[in-house]
């Protein structure tokens, strides 16, 4: 029913990136959200895209997880998967998981009952209708609350958490579904100052064991995260490398204090 | 104790005791079940206890409507479908069920036509349809009565939840699918009775429909299927399957981005729901003795949905409570004062959308909460 | 002396013989037409018509008809028709002309002249005036040249296509003579056609020919069918029509009737199902507004026309001499009447369910079922007749196979009116802008200093005002009842969300083909299975294109 693919690991040397685009383009009604747009993420690596509004950020977000279609162009992950065949769900289960904009959590469920929900595993119908937790997933459940620091929120509803705290369950959410790769879209958006420096941590300590891509407008939070940096301009890339080489590009400069 | 501990341990138990206002509801339910046939049947005419048999008919009647209701809120308060075609799975629960009644009268009709029905002899038809076949055998009916509605959910919902119709689209089609229904069946060639639908039953598994005895076990049959209907969607709603409904109901993309084939979730849903409102209409049909294609109609379908926003959406009893308060106010006041009825029954839809978005149950829940905080300073303030 | 004893009635024959052989004879059905009217006294006139009780002789009869049709008698045409349908009596005592009609205790009589009614009068006492087959032939000719006479063209031009579909060999003179002094480019066409159908029945070859050929490019359907039954054959397989020639023409001319009839009939279909499209178009467009620009499901769209068309109702009842006019006073009443009633009902209840799409669905249902009874309160539930104005009726005949009804015509002109203006409205004035910043972008139209809660019960309003129109037109096409709503709220949505929300053209697009799929599915299916056909046709259709048939193709709608 879902298109689940067991992973050797990204560890493995055949693997040479776990995500490519190439030449991929989208338009609405005649404005390119997308224009030509290629990207190649490696194993492992955590990644920051950067961009002005309208860049393309989310139009790339939604062609890598399924939602739009590209008119043209490659999308592969794990070099031999092209992603532009498969939707939602299936995206979800061959192994990337997407973290919104704005904190998308349920919010009539627990903390805890969020987290459930996440766990990786069979999601069919039949399956869910008779669904029974065994203790090794309630431990994992209980871990990775602890990880994003919601321990004593876990039987609270997640209607009742506050801004920050929706989006570092959204990210425990993220991880307890096991994905390969992390598309993280603006973790920082709405954060105080520390919270901003404690989901940066966060989202280093979830690298260690998975690929992870950030789309972020917060300087201090990409400085923080203190990796490679790609910098989206009308649908393309303008510039791409560590944060400081990209700040020093006149190009970069004239997109975001020019004007 | 043996027995209560049992009971604790297996599924329904731990259902039931998660679930204090089922309980409440199932154990009212199971009350009427054996003491309204009984003040029925034994108690005098003239007693105090008797209740009349049009009393038993109208009670059945609302019991109908509570599984119907229950139907709708398994979809619409859990998975955020809000179905304004209802009536059409209902209907034809209760087509299905008016067609075995029709092969059970046999000879008896007003033509006296032991192979055709009265309405197709007056049509001057002189073959059964195909579809009429087997519906003399009463099991054989009972299984359409659940087939039939299901096929047309799974068909309808399978088209429309895999394309990603939703909110107020799907409504809309919704309704559109009950009124394509309703001009169909209005149709004599249809082969149901067109304007005037199934009706003059004679009896059902060779129990004359007028008697007394029938008409009570009829009602104690409609109270237990809404005792187990009941049961049903408590654990549907209970288990991880029901909470990736709220899932989808409350962020229908976060959920499809976990993995979860969002339209199979709600085509399964779906289904069930229809097979209930289907039952609830073949039910329905032999107690008020008649099926037409006015059942079909929108508006009907749009009353399902009040029944439940005024008893409260997404509680389960509270659909139940919703559509016998709801039904009960209409007998009363279609009575006593029919000019007002509809301004009655209008205000009622504007008042609960306004004020009471959680319903009578939220009502209930909003004073209990009240009172217990009243409670709480006073008892702290005496230990202080 | 003697003179003074001649009695009149004996000079009056002398002179009307005198009269009657002067008059060219050409068959039996004596022409009238070369003899100008004769002016004829009062007194004479009595005379003249009394002359019917004494005539015996078949030929004194036809004389006196021929006589009394080219009279300039007021009641000739009344008197001719009374002796044709055997109602023409004359009492036996007082040698009376009367008309009378079989009653149970005899007859009840009322005098030709004076128009004095007798009452009943005994089955004995009156006696009738006998007439026979020849007789009725003359008859039926003479009365058909006096219509061809009329002064009036539309009463020349019914009578000619009376001919046509009865065509009889007596009237081929009048038909002949008529043509020499008409003018009326339809009438001749039509006693032309008359002409052809006589003489399809002539003996001589030539004649038929001609008259075959001078089918071409009418397309009448009696035509039609009398060449369609010269192909017709007998059980042996013999040709009804024996002449090869004959025949054969007439098929080739048939075959091409045919086809321009099939062409005829398609215009006529497009044009019902663009007239039906108008009624959609009018019926979505208040809709299209409401719920495809400001995103509300208004279920009380329905009732905002059902107050229209009452509107429509009690303006008639204020000016009852000005009924013709009354309509047009209608359309501006009854927007204000629904635009006000939406605005209150946007005031009161939708402006707290922004947001909440389902809630707003069942508030204003709850609204519907309300006004609905309110109606029902008022003005009683029984169906109310508005009366059309006589503007509104007849037809714009192009020819034979294809006239268009005023009304339809209207409606489509007023569809199309309403639409351009509504576009006009949001496109180019200030107002339309503010509407369209406000439901794009309300926080942003908000910074702006726009009154977004005021811009948005105008919306509300002037989608509501809308569908009041609608309703004026519907009191034209349809019963006027508490609900009339109902019975267009379904397929308003269908049409809007086929269209694909947001955009006027689509929902113009949407009414247009949904009108003309409709009347061109009902020939074949009936016009309720057509209906279901659509339904289902649309229910499928959101499966492919969920956002409908012109959708805006942005991110934002996505959301």
């Amino acid at each position: 029913m879902s298109a689940v693919v067991k992973s050797p690991g990204f560890h493995s040397s055949e693997l040479q990136s776990m995500l490519y685009l190439n030449g991929v383009t989208k338009s609405f009604d005649g404005f390119k959200a997308i224009n030509n747009l290629s990207l190649d993420i490696a194993p492992g690596e955590l990644r920051a895209i950067i961009g002005p509004n309208g860049a393309g950020k989310s139009t790339m977000m939604d062609i890598i997880t399924g939602k739009t279609r590209p008119d043209s162009g490659e999308v592969r992950f794990r070099d031999n998967i092209d992603l532009t065949q498969y939707d939602e769900a299936d995206i979800a289960n061959l192994g990337i998981g997407r973290k919104f904009q704005k904190p998308t959590v349920i919010e009539t469920l627990t903390v805890w009952e969020n987290v459930e929900l996440a766990l990786a595993g069979n999601r069919s119908v039949i399956r869910a209708l008779w669904h029974k937790l065994s203790s090794e997933q309630g431990d994992r459940i209980n871990e990775v609350i602890k990880l994003v620091g919601l321990k004593a929120k876990t039987s609270e509803l997640a209607g009742s958490l506050s801004h920050g705290q929706k989006q570092w369950l959204e990210i425990g959410m993220l991880i307890v579904q096991g994905p390969e790769l992390l598309l993280v879209d603006e973790p920082a958006a709405g954060m105080t100052d520390q919270e901003t420096m404690e989901t940066a941590a966060l989202l280093k300590e979830i690298n260690r064991e998975h690929t992870v891509v950030v789309v972020e407008h917060d300087m201090d939070f990409i400085k923080a995260l203190d990796s490679k940096v790609t910098v989206l301009h009308e649908g393309s890339v303008l510039a791409e490398g560590r944060l400081e080489v990209v700040s020093a590009n006149p190009r970069v400069i004239e997109v975001y204090l020019g004007r | 104790m043996l027995n209560t501990k049992i009971f604790e341990r297996s599924a329904i138990g731990r259902l039931l005791l998660a679930d204090k206002a089922g309980s409440y509801l199932l154990m009212v339910l199971f009350a009427a079940m054996v003491l309204v046939p009984l003040c029925n049947l034994l108690m005098p005419e003239g007693s105090f206890l008797h209740i009349p048999t049009y009393i038993v008919v109208l009670l059945g009647k609302y019991l109908c409507y509570a599984l119907l209701a229950l139907a709708l809120d398994l979809i619409w308060g859990y998975c955020g479908i809000l179905s304004l075609g209802h009536g059409a799975f209902f209907a034809l629960g209760g087509y299905v069920m008016g067609m075995h009644l029709m092969r059970q009268i046999g000879e008896r009709g007003v033509y006296g036509n032991a192979d055709l029905p009265d309405f197709m002899v007056f049509l001057n038809w002189t073959e059964l349809p195909w579809y009429w076949y087997g519906f003399d055998s009463f099991f054989f009916s009972m299984f359409m009565v659940a087939l039939v509605p299901a096929a047309l959910a799974f068909v309808f919902g399978w088209l429309a939840f895999r394309s990603r119709v939703t909110g107020v689209y799907l409504s809309i089609i919704t309704q559109a699918m009950t009124y394509a229904l309703l001009l169909a069946f209005f149709r004599n060639d249809m082969g149901f009775g067109g304007n005037n639908g199934l009706t003059d039953f004679k009896d059902i598994l060779g129990f004359n429909l007028q008697s007394d005895v029938t008409r009570c076990v009829l009602f104690a049959l409609s109270a237990l299927s809404v005792m187990l209907a009941y049961i049903l969607c408590r654990a549907i709603v209970s288990s991880k399957y029901g909470r990736v409904l709220v899932a989808i109901r409350d962020a229908e993309s976060r959920t499809r981005f976990m993995g979860y084939r969002v339209e199979h979730f709600k085509l399964f849903v779906f289904v069930v729901s229809a097979i209930l409102a289907g039952i609830a209409g073949a039910l329905y049909v032999p107690q008020v003795g008649i099926i037409n294609p006015g059942e079909f109609g929108p508006i009907n379908s749009i009353e399902i949905v009040i029944w439940v926003a005024i008893g409260g959406r997404g509680t389960l009893f509270g659909a139940v409570i919703g559509a016998v308060a709801v039904n009960y106010a209409k007998t009363y006041f279609t009575g006593a004062f029919p000019e007002v009825w509809l301004f009655m029954l209008g205000a009622l839809f504007v008042i609960s959308t306004l004020y009471l978005p959680k319903g009578i149950v939220g009502v209930v829940k909003q004073l209990q909460d009240r009172r217990a905080e009243r409670n709480a300073p006073t008892s702290q303030g005496a230990q202080s | 002396m003697k003179l003074t004893h001649i009695d009149t009635h004996a000079v009056f024959r002398f002179i009307l013989f005198c009269l009657v052989i002067i008059l060219p004879m050409q068959s039996t059905a004596a022409p009238i037409a070369t003899v100008g009217q004769i002016k004829i006294q009062r007194e004479d006139a009595a005379l003249l018509l009394n002359e019917l009780i004494t005539a015996k002789s078949t030929v004194d009869k036809i004389n006196l008809i021929n006589l009394i049709a080219n009279s300039n008698l007021p009641q000739r045409v009344a008197v001719l028709e009374a002796l044709q349908s055997g109602d023409l009596y004359y009492t036996k005592k007082a040698k009376q002309l009367v008309y009378a009609h079989s009653h149970a205790d005899g007859y009840s009589a009322v005098a030709v002249i004076g128009n004095e009614d007798l009452g009943v009068v005994g089955s004995r006492a009156v006696r009738k005036i006998s007439i026979n087959n020849e007789l009725r032939t003359v008859l039926r000719g003479v009365l058909a040249e006096i219509s061809l006479r009329s002064e009036n063209t539309a009463e020349r031009l019914q009578a000619a296509k009376n001919l046509v579909r009865s065509p009889a060999a007596e009237f081929l003179p009048a038909i002949e003579r008529a043509l020499v002094m008409e003018s009326d480019a339809k009438v001749i066409e039509a006693l032309k056609l008359a002409a052809a159908m006589v003489n399809l029945n002539s003996d001589e070859q030539v004649l038929r020919l001609e008259a075959i050929e001078s089918f071409r490019g009418s397309l009448d359907s009696d035509a039609m069918s009398l060449l369609a039954a010269m192909q017709l054959t007998d059980s042996d397989g013999n040709y009804l029509e024996p002449d090869d020639l004959v025949r054969e023409s007439a098929a080739a001319v048939l075959k091409q009737m045919r086809s321009e009839a099939k062409i005829y009939k398609l215009i006529e279909n497009t044009f019902f199902g663009l007239s039906l499209g108008s009624v959609l178009l009018l019926t979505a467009v208040g809709l299209a507004i409401t719920f495809g620009v400001m995103g509300v499901i208004n279920m009380a769209h329905g009732e905002m026309m059902m107050l229209g068309a009452y509107t429509t109702y009690v303006i008639q009842l204020l000016m009852p001499n000005y009924i013709d006019y009354s309509i047009i006073v209608a359309i501006p009443a009854a927007f204000m009447v629904s635009g006000l009633v939406g605005i209150v009902i946007e005031r009161g209840i939708i402006r707290h369910l922004y947001g909440r799409p389902l809630e707003t669905l069942l508030a204003t249902f709850g609204v519907s079922l309300i006004l609905q009874q309110a109606v029902r309160s008022i003005f009683s539930p029984l169906n109310k007749s508005v009366t059309a104005p006589s503007w509104l009726s007849g037809s714009l005949e192009i020819n034979g196979a294809l006239s268009l009804t005023y009304n339809r015509l209207y409606i489509i002109a007023f569809s199309l009116i309403v639409l351009l203006l509504l576009v006009f409205l949001l496109k180019k004035t200030f107002v339309g802008l503010q509407m369209r910043a406000v439901t794009q972008n309300r926080a942003m139209a908000n910074s702006m200093g726009i009154r977004t809660g005021w811009v948005d019960a105008l919306t509300f309003g002037l989608g509501s005002g809308i569908a009041g129109i609608a309703g004026v037109a519907l009191s034209q096409l349809t019963n006027v009842g508490p609900n009339l709503g109902q019975s267009y709220i379904i397929d308003s949505f269908m049409v809007v969300v086929f269209g694909g929300v947001g955009n006027l053209f689509g929902t113009f697009f949407a009414a247009m083909s949904l009108g003309v799929a409709n009347k061109f599915l009902e020939p074949f299916a009936g016009a309720v299975l057509a209906k279901i056909f659509v339904l289902v046709f649309i229910i499928l259709f959101i499966q492919w294109r969920p956002r409908g048939l012109f959708a805006l193709k942005g991110r934002s709608v996505e959301d």
